[in-house]
């Protein structure tokens, strides 16, 4: 087979297929990050005592947060997660509402209001993909209109947190595998299907699909959108 | 020895000295064949000198009947001036830009008469944003610092809420406009023209419209329609543009002020350029061959960065105001005053070289497409009755073609470039792709926030040089650096002139009667 008519076979079957949009949440859609959001699960400890071992045990902690996000997103998550043992589901859900109100709206980028709006417009579904909890994710996926969401769970056993996510964890190589699966599951065609994320973790997620852009980029992705021509958008 | 047919006509001899030619970020040159036909551009028209008094003067005597700009300002009207973009004039010119004039002395006339609801909109129809510091530079300081970013802002075309359709022409094009210009008691135009192309009724119908207004003129079969982008009456690219402009008029009261630049591209230093290579004296034939040797030494970039800091020394001939058509009539008088060439017949084999910049790529890079437009699209449209060359003719261009593009300001180029040249590159089977590019969400987003142009462009910059590609036999491209740009664009290659002109003769038989249009800076021949 030539290229051309490759590339036409690929053209026929993407007109055939439904399309996706996935998006990374933290940095690319909102302002915000998951530590910004246990920052207020912390604060919001029942006990004053837990509130300032929580809140001085994360600010000691913040400098190792860089160092594993910039090397090692699972060491990251492994080590960042642990902080929500103890904490009651109920709590987790209600303060997720309360997060979602105050800290992530309000930081919502401008531009990803109509960044999904014309993606809708153009017959995409709208998926999040993001490594934040599923207490703060669910209210976020509902304010945005999106059509499905997948984000990291926290295992709960006997109404606590027990500071482990339930595998597979949503992080970098993950959510390439993650959305590889769920497009053979749903029928979407990868090919036509676009991708958006902000972090060169994310590069394995950008990778799977076949318009991959970059948004608010750090350094790592910038490089490498700008050697595979991917645009970048700043929201 | 050469001979002169007229100022601007040369007819080269045996023994005429080598002619240069753009090529891109340099310079190159050639000995024609005896025989060859090289149009120059007219010197430059003596500039107005207080250019401040000339725009009052123009603003308090408009043509057309219509009342003074003064008089037609009240207290709590609402008022848009929309102004020019970048992409005019080219180079940019010195300091101050003529906008700067302009908006200064209708912004005082604004205030003096106790209009507060005013705003300045650059008209970006489908361009890119333009960056605060190039904003800066058009306007000057003073309306910069006043009334940047809330009363002074780009367009945005891609705003849902910016736009509105006013209703359709008779030919059901869909008039389209920026909604606040629409809501206002009074839109003020403020232009600058450089070739015969721009201003009139385009101004509005295109600078202030969106893509569901420009799709209407800026595709093929408008584009083959027209004899010359050059001479609005025979355009239909510009007549789509006046039944809009016409529409436009008779529901928003406009006033527009038009300016006409004469042809001063370089300083009083570098002029020689724009003269015949016969005329040049020792010291200009020195200059010309250290320029070529330091430019010999720098690296593409440093090439480009540099050549895009140095601004034209263009120079104000003429500024009227009032009603479109009045004052357009009046523009283009100037204009061809200014750039018509008068040649009799038309050659075989057309030869230009293509410089560093386009009204696209203004401190950006002049990318394959771009090359194109400027090739097929500009240039050979700088012609009023017949194409320079005749039907099936060869055009011969100087460009290094390389495949480089900005990442920024040309995104959706490199898809095109990519993603549908490396397919086809006949138009009728590109177009199928025109609409996902100008509704990708990313090449929107790339729009509105950063500084991209819009997705659609890299069709509309192929579109423009249909009519082009529809007259030209072949095209043969003079010092390409790859196989791979000219094939995509569908233009043979040759490594040098003489090469060139070998094929040619191949086409044309063995001695084709050969043309050299010899600009920037630019003429438009007036062909009989």
């Amino acid at each position: 087979m030539t290229e051309e008519s490759a590339n036409k076979n690929d053209e026929n079957m993407s007109e055939k297929r439904k399309t996706a949009a996935f998006y990374d949440v933290d940095g690319t859609l909102i302002s915000t990050n998951v530590i910004h959001a246990y920052a207020y699960y912390a604060l919001n400890s029942p006990s004053m005592l837990d509130r300032v071992k929580r809140a001085s045990k994360l600010i000691g902690s913040l400098p190792m947060y860089w160092i594993a996000d910039k090397y090692d997103r699972k060491a990251f998550n492994d080590a960042f997660y642990a902080n929500y043992k103890g904490f009651t589901e109920d709590r987790l859900v209600i303060l997720g509402e309360e997060i979602f109100e105050k800290i992530i709206r309000p930081n919502i980028f401008e531009g990803a209001f109509s960044l999904i709006k014309n993606s809708k417009a153009q017959g995409h579904d709208q998926i999040l993909i993001t490594g934040a909890i599923d207490y703060i994710t669910k209210p976020l996926a509902q304010y945005l209109g999106v059509d499905d969401w997948v984000a990291n769970r926290l295992e709960i056993k006997d109404g606590f947190a027990t500071g482990r996510l339930i595998k597979p964890m949503i992080a970098g190589a993950n959510k390439a595998l993650w959305v590889r699966r769920y497009a053979e599951k749903k029928g979407y065609d990868l090919d036509g299907s676009f991708a958006y994320a902000d972090s060169g973790s994310d590069i394995p997620l950008l990778s799977v699909v076949g318009n991959p852009c970059a948004v608010n980029p750090d350094f790592k992705l910038k490089t490498t959108a700008r050697a595979y021509d991917w645009p970048v958008l700043n929201l | 020895m050469t001979h002169w047919m007229n100022n601007q006509v040369r007819i080269l001899d045996d023994d005429s000295l080598p002619r240069y030619m753009h090529y891109a970020e340099d310079f190159i040159t050639y000995k024609f064949p005896e025989g060859t036909r090289v149009l120059y551009p007219k010197p430059p028209m003596a500039a107005i000198k207080n250019r401040r008094a000339a725009i009052r003067q123009a603003l308090n005597n408009p043509e057309g009947g219509v009342e003074p700009l003064h008089t037609q300002l009240k207290a709590g009207m609402k008022v848009t001036i929309a102004v020019d973009d970048i992409s005019v004039p080219l180079p940019p010119m010195k300091r101050p830009d003529l906008r700067q004039d302009m908006l200064e002395i209708i912004v005082e006339q604004l205030v003096e008469n106790g209009v507060e609801d005013f705003e300045i909109v650059v008209a970006l129809a489908l361009h890119r944003r333009m960056s605060e510091a190039e904003i800066r530079r058009m306007v000057g300081d003073k309306i910069f610092d006043a009334y940047y970013p809330k009363k002074l802002y780009n367009m945005d075309a891609e705003d849902p809420d910016a736009l509105v359709v006013l209703g359709q022409t008779d030919q059901n094009e869909d008039v389209q406009i920026l909604k606040r210009a629409a809501d206002s008691d009074l839109l003020i135009y403020v232009n600058i023209n450089f070739v015969p192309m721009n201003g009139g009724f385009k101004s509005i119908g295109t600078g202030l419209a969106g893509y569901k207004g420009i799709k209407h003129h800026h595709n093929p079969e408008t584009i083959l329609k027209c004899k010359s982008y050059m001479d609005p009456k025979n355009s239909a690219l510009y007549s789509s543009n006046e039944r809009m402009g016409r529409f436009i008029n008779e529901t928003i009261n406009v006033f527009h002020i038009e300016t006409t630049l004469n042809n001063k591209m370089y300083d009083d230093s570098m002029m020689f350029l724009a003269r015949a290579e016969d005329d040049w004296s020792p010291s200009d034939h020195m200059k010309f061959r250290s320029m070529q040797w330091a430019l010999s030494k720098l690296p593409r970039k440093g090439k480009r960065a540099l050549f895009h800091k140095i601004p034209a020394d263009y120079g104000l001939i003429g500024v009227h105001a009032g009603p479109t058509e009045a004052v357009h009539e009046k523009t283009l008088e100037k204009c061809w005053q200014q750039h018509a060439v008068k040649i009799k017949g038309q050659a075989d084999v057309l030869v230009y070289g293509i410089p560093f910049a386009s009204p696209y790529n203004v401190n950006s890079i002049l990318n394959p497409i771009l090359v194109q437009v400027m090739a097929l699209g500009y240039f050979f449209n700088m012609y009023r009755g017949m194409p320079v060359v005749k039907k099936d003719g060869t055009l011969i261009i100087t460009h290094p073609c390389y495949d480089e593009f900005d990442p920024e300001h040309h995104p959706s180029y490199v898809e095109f470039f990519n993603r549908c040249l490396s397919q086809t590159n006949r138009t009728c089977e590109l177009r199928k792709w025109e609409e996902e590019f100008a509704t990708n969400p990313n090449y929107v987003e790339m729009f509105r926030r950063g500084n991209a142009y819009h997705g659609v462009h890299p069709f509309y910059m192929w579109y423009w040089g249909e009519n082009g590609r529809d007259h030209i036999g072949n095209v043969i491209v003079v010092g390409a650096e790859n196989d791979h740009v000219p094939a995509r664009l569908g233009w043979l290659t040759a490594k040098t002139m003489d090469e060139a002109l070998e094929m040619a003769r191949d086409f044309h038989g063995p001695n084709p009667d050969i043309t050299m249009m010899h600009h920037p800076p630019f003429m438009v021949a007036d062909v009989e």
